[in-house]
Order: C-alpha cells, then structure tokens, then sequence
C-alpha cells in the first residue's frame, strides 16, 4: 500500500540550491525523523547511523551529529519507527519517538504574537502621542500673533502656522486664559515627553545602527526631530543668540510632537498590515487541533496532540478534526481537505488511505494509524515551505535592495545640501527656511517603501496560493511563473488519470491462443513489473478471475516492454521497438494497431515464442478538469504541449481529446529533460508540469517546475510549484496569481520608488522658486507614513485577486 | 557672501564627506568565527539596531552555528534573511536564536533583516 506522504521534502539545502536526484523513490518507503540523545563525536555518529543501516528493512539512513537526529527511510512492510528506535538503545544511546519538536507551527504562533504586541504598543503610542500634539499645538495658540510681544516669532513650521491662525479666533473666545502665561515651557516638557518615551527607540535605535555603520529609517526620524528639537531648545533658552545674527528663534516643539505620532500612526498601520500578509499561514497554523483521542491500554483516552506517538491508533468521530498524519485502519468517511489541498469536494476515505493533520472529518467515524508526526507531518511541511517562501527573495527586488542600502546616508546628505543651499539663497528667513526644508527631507524619505515592496506581495501570494492548495516555493519561482510562455505537461498522471485500464485484446487471426490465453499469459509476466500499464493488466486478469501463473527469467526493458517464461512459452509484450528486437512480423496487425491508436488507445504487442500472438490495448482516460484547464492556458496566450512515451497516432488522439495541438510523442524518460532544454535553448521560458514518476529532473530543467498531487518526494523537491490537488487548474491558478503578483511587485516598486524621487525635491523646496510651495515637516511625517502603508495595503489586494 | 554663509557652506561640504566615509568606507572589523568541541563553526551576532558584528568570515564546507541574541523589541529587526541560502528565521526579542547553515561555496553572501534594511556579511573561505 503505498503511503508516502507527498510532502515529507527532504530539507537539502545548499548554497546552489539545486537538488539532488537519487533514484525514483519507491512508493513503499517511508520516513522518520528520530530524535538521538548521547552523542558527542563523529564516532557516536558513525555507530548509530550503522545499527540503523544495518537493521532489516532500512533503505537509508543519515545520523546528524549537530542536529542530533537520525533521518531513517525504512520500509514499512519490514520493520517500523519501534524497531529503530531499538536499534539506537541497542547502541548505548537514547531515542524516543515523540512528536517532533513543531518548529514552524511555534516559530509561526511566536511571530505572529510578537507583530501583535508590537501593533498594540505603536498603537498605543501613536494615540497617546497625536492627543499631546493636539494639546500641545493648543497651548501654542497664543504664540500666535504674539511676535512683537514675545522674543519668539510665529511658528515656524508653515502648515502649523495655518492650522493656528485659522483656530486663534476661536480659541481666544472659549478659553482667554491660554494668553496669560508663557506656554513654551509646557510645550517644551511635553514634547521631551513624547520623545523620550513613545518615540524613544527611534533614537535608541538610531544610535545603535550609527555605531556600527549602518543606518536606517531611524536614523532619518532620529536626525529630522533630534535636530528641529535641539533647534527649538536652543531658540527658548538663548534666542539672542539668533536674533543677533538676524534669524529668528523659531520655535518647532509641535511639529516634532505631530511628526513622531504620525510616523507612529503609519508604523502601527504598517504592522497590522503585515500581519494580514500572514493571515493564510496563521489560519493553516490554527488547523492544527490541541488534543488527539487515542487507544493505549486497551481504552480511549484524551491526549495533547504533541504526545501522540508514531504507529499508535486514533479515533476520529464525525465533525472532528484530524489531529495528525494517518492511514485509515477500519472505518469508511468522506474527509473535507479544502484547506490544505483546496480541493472544495469532500473525499471519500477508506481503510488504508491516506489522512492529512488539521482536515475535517464529515461524515463517518473510523480509527486510524498516526505516522508522521510533527515537524514531519504534512501541515508542518506546509507551513514550513510557506515561511520558507515568504521569506525569500524575487530577483526584482535586487534593485530595490542595492537602493535601500545607500538610502539613508544618500538622503542624510540630500538634507544637508538643502540647508545649504537654502541658507545662502533665501532671501528671507533663510535660517528658519533652510531648517524646515532640510528637517522636511529627512522626514520624508522613506526607505520601507522599497523594502517592503517584493515581500509583502510575496507573502500575500504565497498565502493566498496555499489556501488553493497551490505551494510555491518563493519569490523566485513566483517571478519565473510570472513570465512562462510555454507550458510542457506529462501526459500520463497529469493530463490522464494515470490509472490506465484494459480496453481490447485482440489474438492474431488463426493464433492458437484465445483473449483469455493472452490475458493470463501477459498479466502472469507483468505482474512482476511495477509499470503503471503492467498494473492495468493485471487488474484486468484479476478482474476476470483468471488464476496467474509464475513467471520465470523476467526482464524489464526500459522503453520498451517486459519479456519473460510462462508455462513454457516465451513471452515478449511491449512496443514495436521490442518487437523489432525479436524480429517479430507486424504486419498483420498493422491495420488494428492504427485503429486503435487513433482511439487514444495504446496497444501492446504479444509475442510468444518469437510470434506475433496478438494485441492488448491498454487506454487512461483523460481527468475531467484537463480539457477545460488547456483550453484557459491557450486563452492566457501559453503555448501547450504534450509530451508522452506513446505512439504518436495515440498520443494525437488523447491530445485532442484534450484540446492540445502540440504533442511529442515516444518521448523515453530522459528524454522529457532534452525536450525542455530544447525549447529554452530556442528561447522560451518553460513551465514542466507532472506528478513526479520520471519526470523530476524534467521539472528541475525546467524554468518553473509543477509537481502534481501525486508527486513524490523527489519531484516535490525539484520543483518549484507544489500542486495539493491532482489536476491541471492548480497550474492555470498559479500562472494567474504569479502574473497579478508581478504586477503587484511592479507597482509596488514603481510606487516606492517615484514617491522618494519627488517627494524628497519637493520636500527641499524644488517648487518653491516657480510656485512658491514649500512642504511643511509635519506633512512631510504624514506622507512618510502613508508610503509604506500603502505598499502594503496594494499587497494586500492580491488576496481578493480572482485566480481560479 | 556673508561669513556665516560661508561657514555654513564649507561646514555643510565638511559634514557630507564625513557621512559618505562614516557610512560606505570606514571598514567594519572582521570577526572570525570560533569552534566548538564538535567543529562546528560558532557565531555569536547580538541584534540591536544592526548586527553585531556585522562581518563574519567562517570556513567552507563546515557547518555554521549562529546565535544571534535579538536585545530590542523593534519590528524591524526580528527576522533575519540569508537570500543565498533561502532562509529566513523569525528572532523572538529579548532571546538567543540558534540557526545553523552549511556553506558549500566560499564568497560572500549577505545577511539582512526582513526589510533589507539592517545588513550584515558572511564571508565564506577555503
């Protein structure tokens, strides 16, 4: 029974990331990941990873010193994880199968409390501080107008001004008192208030970064308000000092306090942004249920889900989640897997199939055996792929990046240049101008536009695939997908069912072998085969009742067919390839083997005893989505084709069933990779899509590498789009969602990038000689605010993007 | 042109330089990583504001523990990225976080926050 758990992916990372192929995994392996306590050298390393090597039913095993585990595939017909765990105590060291520490799920749920702390304090802040503004600016009311008869001049900053010329009438009359004392004081303490608690890791932050060379967007905020504070310090305690050289002792404690609370604001809008980003990923770690019911002595018990061991029974009522990995022991039930598979249909489960963590049992009650538990199991590898995902990079962020890390120090000298160049112009006020402008620049500039441009539509992407069952692996494959014009599916498995059935034998005319002779005779030989046509054969003798014989000297011969001794006869059935190879005469089938054909069907030729005995036509129905999915590629303008080991007229038949016009036929395994260089040699950017049986290193050539439903271990590895449901619309949503996430990433970008290149010249009063207009700092902080905001708000709308 | 313009000018030119120097020239020490009883190479980077140190040199073809002890609560430092290697870590504040890697090719590969914005370097040698 095959039990694989499709995405039990063998983390191999290296720095080229390419992956390794070994030979196509078989489909009775499984792993397991166990936990080894006591070594302490290479030689404890070497002992254990012998043991388990040498236990009977181990395919291999791989002992890691530092991360102190044993990553054992065994098959399970043989031995099972009680019997390696055995096999380590047997060496002197500790191992225990326990749920396996869950990694991404905490790393994920300790993330997303943090950006929820951090949301609750920024917000916290931001209302705390913009209220004292308010009353700070309210306290400065009497400032105004009050130049003749205070040292100080009006407010500096321009937008201030307005705001307090147009409420000075108003003020006056409801509260006249404000007018009877000196309010810079308060404004002063106030000020140093909001600085040195709800802004205070700007500045904290900021010189930390600038001991060690580095400098960020708190160092801009840290410069901008430190400066236009220090400024108005120095302006209330010696305004002499300025009004000596002619400047006016401006005054900017307001628009620091407004400053600080509107970048507050926006970064509190930042971080619950982000935190939707997520959303997906959060919503598939909740999946995970808290508690398992199991059987251990003999009675059901209640326990938490981390202690369910490996091989133990689980009992599963109807409306209850799965809590982890399985395969069905008694018990029928139809099982909802939409959220992980997106598959939107309940799907029939019965003894021996396969159950997935977090899934929603509907109807029936069954008990179930758990196998990958854990950091193994298929949710983790969910989660996992995702983090991992989200956290890549897509190479249009290379720019970005290079721009984001000469940012600051570039925009520190802009703000300098502006004060300079305001100071020695400026006709009037040039000191206050200069200030101002210069103050405005810092404030503006905004380098988590830039940063947050790719990454944010990544993660909504990623997450917003995943909810179709759809894995992408990250930024990189996203931006490739993006770009496909070609898209090569494997026919058998991808565009078929894959499940091939027996539809005519037809014995040579005047053969002494009647169908039935011919059916048990080849089912006797293939059963020895595991070709997905050998299977079909089979199934077909069985289903007839026809009682198998043994087979002697059975051989396999790659691309060709099977041979082998059965009562006597010597048998070959296979393609004209292997017929040729025994001489054997075809022309009297030539007429039948083109009908057939030319029905989608696949014939095989019976030879017995170097004589053409007759023809056994084997044919795997086309899935029901696969014509509907061709037909939107051909509308999203991809060129399609199919690639296949037939026969050409059948492998036409079946691709117009389909609806593709391009085929390859009689293509040999290692020849799918050949194909797809081809076509990237003349220039296309290719797409492989498969389910993994021969096709991993197709999928790895290829530009961006579908494996489908079915995949294996190896083709999940070697792709880069991970498809949980087994059929072709997953790859019509993908190349849609990777082409609205580009577009996404691009506006983004563009956004990021033309708001710093005109919001920083305006800032330095690039239109104030023509138009007069000159930014006011605490606009500057509003609109630095909202350009990082609205990046990710416009990530954000890709969750809405209509996909399917 | 008054003196204090020209104070201002020269004094304005003076401070540009020095930031461009201060920021993009003065080189950062070089910290080379240590062994532990098992070769593993170890690394320990403290995260506040940056990374420090910010340069590491390791050697090829062993693996890299890094422990990188996040001491502020600030947003923006808490994932680090190695784009090369495709991994991304979440650093819970106020914590030391283990991360291993295995570099299979000498050259220097960055190391950044989730934003790109706080930046260090792995320098990887025979």
């Amino acid at each position: 029974m095959p039990t694989t758990i499709p995405l039990m992916v063998r983390e191999k990372r290296n720095l080229t990331g390419t992956a390794e192929y070994g030979t196509n995994a078989a489909t009775t392996s499984e792993k397991v990941m166990i936990p080894v306590k006591g070594m302490t050298c290479a030689a404890c390393q070497a002992r254990v990873q012998r043991a388990l090597q040498a236990t009977p039913g181990v395919l291999d095993a791989s002992v890691n010193l530092m991360l102190k585990n044993a990553a054992v595939t065994y098959d399970p017909m043989v031995t099972s994880p009680m019997v390696l765990v055995e096999a380590i105590h047997e060496t002197g060291y500790g191992a225990e199968l326990v749920a396996q520490d869950q990694s991404a799920f905490d790393e994920q749920e300790a993330q997303d409390r943090a950006q929820e702390e951090d949301y609750r304090e920024l917000r916290h802040k931001a209302l705390w501080s913009g209220s004292i503004g308010l009353l700070a600016m309210t306290l400065s009311m009497p400032l105004m107008g009050a130049a003749e008869a205070d040292v100080h001049g009006p407010v500096a900053d321009p937008f201030m001004r307005w705001v307090m010329e147009s409420m000075t009438p108003t003020i006056r009359a409801v509260a006249p008192w404000l007018y009877t004392f000196t309010p810079w004081v308060l404004s002063y303490a106030l000020t140093l208030l909001v600085m040195g608690w709800a802004g205070r890791h700007f500045y904290v932050r900021a010189w930390s970064a600038f001991r060690h060379h580095s400098a960020d967007m708190n160092t801009l905020i840290a410069v901008g308000t430190g400066a236009a504070f220090l400024y108005s310090v120095l302006a209330t305690v010696a305004p002499k000092f300025f009004l000596n050289r002619g400047v006016l002792p401006d005054l900017y404690y307001e628009a620091v306090v407004m400053i600080i609370a509107l970048i507050l604001t926006g970064n509190a809008l930042e971080a619950r942004a982000k935190r939707q980003t997520s959303a997906a990923l959060r919503r598939l770690v909740e999946l995970q249920p808290n508690t398992a019911r199991v059987v251990r002595a003999g009675a059901e018990v209640d326990i938490p889900v981390n202690d369910v061991q490996s091989e133990e029974i689980v009992i599963v009522r109807p409306g209850e989640r799965i809590p982890v990995d399985g395969a069905i022991i008694s018990g029928t039930s139809a099982v909802d897997e939409s959220m992980v598979t997106g598959e939107s249909l309940p799907v029939e489960k019965q003894p021996g199939d396969r159950l997935i963590g977090g899934t929603i049992n509907r109807t029936g009650a069954f008990r179930y055996r758990a196998t990958t538990l854990g950091s193994d199991s298929v949710l983790a590898h969910i989660v996992k792929l995702m983090r991992d995902a989200q956290g890549s990079r897509a190479p249009i962020q290379r720019l970005a990046d290079q721009v984001s890390g000469i940012f600051v120090p570039i925009v520190l000298s802009l703000a300098i240049a502006t004060f300079v160049i305001w100071f020695v112009t400026a006709d009037q006020a040039p000191a206050m101008r200069a200030f101002a402008a210069a103050v405005a620049v810092l404030i503006i500039a905004c380098p988590c536009a830039m940063g947050l441009a790719v990454p944010t539509a990544v993660m909504v992407a990623t997450g917003k695939g995943a909810e179709g069952g759809i894995l992408i692996k990250g930024g990189e494959s996203l931006q490739r997908a993006g770009q496909i014009n070609t898209v090569v599916l494997d026919k058998t498995g991808t565009i078929t069912e894959g499940r091939p059935t027996v539809t005519d034998v037809v014995p040579v005319l005047g053969t002494e072998w009647s169908e039935t002779d011919l059916v048990r005779l080849v089912a006797s030989i293939e059963a020895s085969s595991e070709h997905p046509l050998a299977e079909a054969i089979v199934r077909y003798a069985n289903e007839q009742s026809l009682p198998l014989a043994t087979a002697d000297s059975f051989q396999s011969v790659t691309g060709r067919g099977a041979t082998g001794m059965v009562d006597g006869a010597a048998l070959a059935v296979g393609n004209e390839a292997l017929m040729a190879d025994y001489a054997v005469d075809l022309t009297a089938v030539k007429e039948e083997v083109e009908r057939l054909a030319g029905e989608g069907k696949t014939p095989m030729y019976i030879a017995i005893n170097g004589k053409l005995a007759g023809l056994i036509a084997v044919a795997d129905p086309i899935k029901p989505t696969s014509r509907d999915a061709v037909q939107r590629l051909n509308r999203l303008g991809l060129t399609v084709v199919m690639l296949t080991g037939d026969h050409q007229r059948t492998a036409e038949a079946i691709a117009r069933k389909a609806g593709i016009d391009r085929v390859v036929a009689g293509v040999l395994p290692d020849g799918k990779v050949v194909e797809v260089r081809r076509r990237q040699q003349a220039g296309e950017v290719v797409a492989m899509v498969g389910d993994g049986i021969n096709d991993a290193p197709a999928l790895a050539q290829a530009d961006v590498g579908f494996a489908i439903g079915t995949g294996t271990d190896i083709a999940l590895e070697a792709s880069d789009v991970t498809l949980m449901r087994n059929d072709l619309p997953g790859v019509v949503s993908a190349i849609l969602l990777a082409r609205r996430t580009m577009r996404t990433m691009k506006q983004n970008l563009v956004w990021a990038f033309v708001y710093n290149v005109v919001g920083i010249p305006v800032a330095a009063g690039i239109l104030y000689p023509a138009f007069g207009i000159l930014l006011s700092p605490i606009l500057a902080g509003a609109a630095m605010a909202f350009s990082s905001v609205s990046v990710v708000t416009n990530s954000l709308r890709l969750r809405r993007a209509r996909v399917a | 042109m008054s003196m204090m313009e020209w104070i201002v000018i020269i004094g304005g030119i003076a401070a540009m330089i020095w930031i461009n120097w201060y920021f993009f020239l003065a080189r950062q020490p070089v910290s080379n990583a240590g062994i532990d009883g098992e070769g593993v190479q170890e690394v320990a980077i403290v995260v506040e504001g940056g990374y420090h140190p910010a340069v590491v040199s390791v050697k090829r073809d062993r693996p890299v523990r890094f422990v990188f002890d996040r001491r502020e609560r600030s947003g923006c430092s808490e994932e680090i990225v190695f784009p090369g290697f495709g991994v991304r870590k979440f650093l819970p504040a106020f914590r030391k976080t283990r991360l291993e890697l295995a570099p299979a090719q000498t050259g220097n590969f960055e190391f950044t926050c989730g934003m790109s914005m706080l930046r260090g370097r792995l320098i990887v040698q025979d």
